[in-house]
């Protein structure tokens, strides 16, 4: 036996998105951990700044500020490198603790109502994200990328056909 | 399955190689049509853009509906595909962003016992 699997690895728990109706995306995922944390992780500025904008993503966190209250303000600012940054914000219009979030994004009129609910079992908390668009258009419109045009799209669709075409042809 | 894919692939493919099919799914892009505005914007016969929506409705790209006496056109598959490639990539940042919360987590719950510990 390698000494490596003796030790407790926790199982990764899985992230589910859904697109619930033509206004609605749901984001799941379970945590293991008592909802006060996973709430407080959600509510503190400092706390939020250390996972909402991972490496991975190649996109660093400018600033962070969440006044997290009824009526209270965030803003995240993102920059891929030195580049102008994007800002998201909005307000908090519900702060119930440790079991419900919901806040506005006010980039655009097209912008989502998102509430987050925390859902305590057996000491783990099950996290759902629920985003409410205005119009079916506006989420369309999001997936769609606002600056997407169809050009890219579509020499985007030639490319891979081209691809598939060639794999097929060799086999 | 396999076989499904590539024949849907087979079909993309021929569908694409035409100008005029091409500029049809451009069209379909900005808004639903019906074979006769599509005929007319083409300068087809009819028989000959219903010939051409339906190689891009078999490949999956177009789908159509018989309403009264018209036939609407819209962007078909394609558009599904492209959903559902936009959703991966927002369950995957959404994946990476609570991965970090994980750590986050633990460290909290690391946090909590040793306070209670010293509370006692």
């Amino acid at each position: 036996m390698d000494g490596r699997e003796s030790e407790p690895t926790p199982m990764k728990n899985r992230t589910t998105v859904e697109r619930k109706s033509e206004r609605e995306l749901v984001v799941t995922r379970t945590f293991n951990g008592p909802a006060r944390i996973v709430f407080e992780a959600w509510t503190k500025p400092e706390l939020l700044k250390r996972w909402w904008a991972p490496k991975s993503t190649g996109v660093s966190l400018l600033s962070c500020e969440a006044d997290v209250r009824v009526g209270g303000r965030y803003r995240l600012e993102f920059g891929h490198e030195a580049s102008k940054p994007m800002a998201f914000f909005g307000r908090y219009i519900e702060v119930t603790p440790h079991s419900r979030l919901v806040w506005t994004n006010d980039e655009s009129d097209d912008g989502a109502v998102t509430t987050v609910t925390f859902e305590e079992k057996g000491g783990k908390t099950l996290l759902v994200m629920h985003e409410l668009y205005p119009s079916k258009e506006a989420l369309d419109g999001a997936i769609a990328g606002m600056e997407s045009g169809m050009p890219e799209t579509f020499a985007q669709l030639d490319e891979l056909l081209v691809t598939l075409g060639a794999s097929v042809g060799r086999s | 399955m396999v076989q499904y894919t590539r024949i849907g692939f087979d079909a993309s493919f021929a569908a694409l190689s035409d100008a005029t099919r091409r500029g049809v799914l451009e069209q379909l892009g900005r808004a639903d049509a019906s074979i006769t505005d599509l005929a007319e914007r083409f300068h087809m016969t009819l028989t000959g853009m219903k010939k051409h929506v339906g190689v891009l409705e078999q490949a999956g790209l177009v789908t159509t509906e018989k309403v009264g006496r018209v036939r609407t056109c819209k962007l078909g598959l394609r558009r599904l595909e492209e959903e559902a490639a936009w959703i991966e990539r927002y369950r995957q940042l959404w994946d990476a962003r609570f991965d970090e919360l994980d750590k986050v987590v633990e460290e909290l719950k690391r946090k909590e016992k040793v306070d209670g510990r010293k509370r006692e």
